[in-house]
């Protein structure tokens, strides 16, 4: 469990990136920061690794307080996972991958073991062990950054705007594979994300922020689709317009839904007992 | 040609002796310049300052500072070392600046992913910054490398031989093939210096390789 209390960030220009957050976010589930560019969630996340410290407030991992956790060594049990992979560039796939294990002194040929495992598991191939992130595309280098963030089996995994610069097939692709190993692996995840639709599919609990890193509204996708907590959120995700905004039209003596542009979305039909 | 066939000989020895001399201010330079260049790049304050004073130190003429370093140091006018600490003070002149640029090169988002990897300072910049500035500053120490091969010539005026007394003996004698069999050789020793750290790059960093073919294969689909 990561809990926020009262946390506020004033950067040196005194910006105040974050205004009084506090937030529970529970073990073994999804938790998606989602908000516009400027509204503080990039930041939120760099705090539990300690990538950025908090001006006030406390920041706690399972009980401890992070600030009391020497940063490098924190950082080697969180993975990590960001926009563009983050690879470095001048090493190959597979030593990319046991880059934390091999930090931590893991002997080379049992990083390597573990890392061509994790390969299997981002559903890459094993032959591409031996490239450097240059000669991979877009979506397999997004691939090899999920692999180094689990890397060290980590029970958090934080990832900003993780399938941000992949096209979009490739990140619809990227995301059904997370989903499936976070059925998986069951770890705490934490997503930074701009894109609603990204937020609803990943989340568990989907946190809409406002400037400051103020919460909007926060709630699974359901409660938060099924009762927006103000205009503002019911703006953001859409609920008034789109593909979000069904309504029902009778053909032919069958229900149809139809979004706001007048395209043909579905049947409506009698749900099925779960 | 007969010049040069009846003195191969000699042209072999001053060769090597100019092959010799040339290393040692190119590698003293490099490494002398990397905590220069680093200090520039690292610190904004001292950036300005720093790399106007280096670069300051190559507008001092070879010869004034023949004569300079000697009292200061308390070397011989005419020994090897006057010329050899001239020459580092030149390299590290243009390296530091290189330095500077080549650790600002470094992508921003790689180094923000390895520190969030867990790599401590020290560790990142020799692991991570260092190699990936690997490309420019291997740029700058071929500009140092090619330009000690040329200044070294110059040390023949305090008695350090080198093929620059191909030079000052041809010109005194008369004899144009001397002189012109020495250009001859600094430029090949040059273009040879060149090379070998072309291939120490590629050996060494052989990601800049695979970077630019796949760049233009993305360019050719």
């Amino acid at each position: 469990m990561i809990e926020f209390r009262s946390i506020s960030k004033v950067f040196d220009d005194g910006t105040v990136a974050v205004d009084d957050f506090s937030l529970v976010i529970p073990s073994h589930q999804t938790t998606v920061l989602v908000g516009s560019s400027g509204c503080g969630k990039t930041t939120l996340l760099r705090m539990i690794n300690r990538m950025v410290d908090a001006s006030s407030g406390a920041l706690e991992i399972d009980g401890e307080n992070v600030a009391d956790i020497e940063p490098v060594k924190l950082r080697r049990r969180i993975g990590y996972v960001m926009q563009n992979s983050g690879l470095l560039p001048h090493r190959r796939v597979i030593d990319n991958i046991a880059t934390v294990p091999r930090l931590n002194g893991v002997p080379k040929k049992d990083a390597h073991a573990r890392a061509l495992e994790l390969m299997d598991t981002v559903g890459l191939d094993r032959a591409m062990a031996d490239r450097y992130p240059a000669q991979l595309s877009g979506g397999q280098q997004q691939r090899v950054g999920v692999a180094r963030g689990l890397a060290v089996d980590p029970n958090i995994l934080l990832m900003d705007e993780p399938f941000g610069a992949v096209d979009p097939s490739v990140r619809a692709d990227l995301q059904q594979e997370l989903l499936r190993l976070q059925r998986e692996l069951g770890k705490t995840v934490v997503v930074v994300t701009h894109d609603i639709d990204e937020a609803f599919l990943l989340g568990d609990q989907v946190v809409i922020l406002e400037k400051g890193a103020h919460i909007a509204q926060k709630g699974s996708p359901h409660e938060i689709l099924a009762n927006p907590a103000s205009d503002f959120v019911a703006s953001f995700i859409g609920a008034d317009r789109g593909k979000r905004a069904l309504s029902i039209q009778t053909i032919d003596g069958a229900s149809v839904l139809v979004d706001s542009d007048g395209n043909v979305a579905g049947r409506l039909v009698e749900s099925s007992p779960a | 040609m007969t010049w040069v066939l009846n003195n191969l000989d000699l042209i072999l020895q001053l060769t090597l002796q100019h092959i010799r001399l040339s290393i040692v201010p190119i590698v003293l330079g490099f490494i002398i310049a990397l905590p220069l260049g680093w200090v520039a790049y690292r610190y904004r304050l001292t950036r300005g300052l720093v790399l106007t004073l280096v670069g300051l130190l190559y507008t001092i003429p070879s010869l004034a500072l023949f004569v300079i370093l000697p009292p200061l140091l308390g070397i011989g006018f005419l020994s090897e070392a006057n010329v050899l600490i001239a020459l580092t003070i030149y390299a590290v002149a243009i390296m530091a600046r290189s330095v500077a640029e080549a650790l600002a090169s470094v992508d921003q988002g790689v180094k923000q992913a390895a520190t969030a990897m867990g790599y401590s300072g020290w560790g990142r910049f020799w692991t991570v910054d260092f190699p990936l500035a690997g490309p420019v500053l291997l740029a700058g120490l071929r500009v140092v490398a090619v330009s000690t091969v040329s200044l070294l010539t110059v040390g023949i005026v305090v008695g350090v031989q080198s093929l620059g007394y191909l030079f000052t003996n041809g010109f005194q004698r008369g004899i144009v093939e001397q002189v012109l069999a020495g250009v001859v050789m600094v430029v090949i020793i040059a273009l040879l210096f060149d090379g070998l750290l072309v291939l120490l790059g590629r050996w060494l960093m052989p990601w800049t390789r695979v970077a630019k073919s796949a760049q233009r294969k993305a360019a050719v689909a």
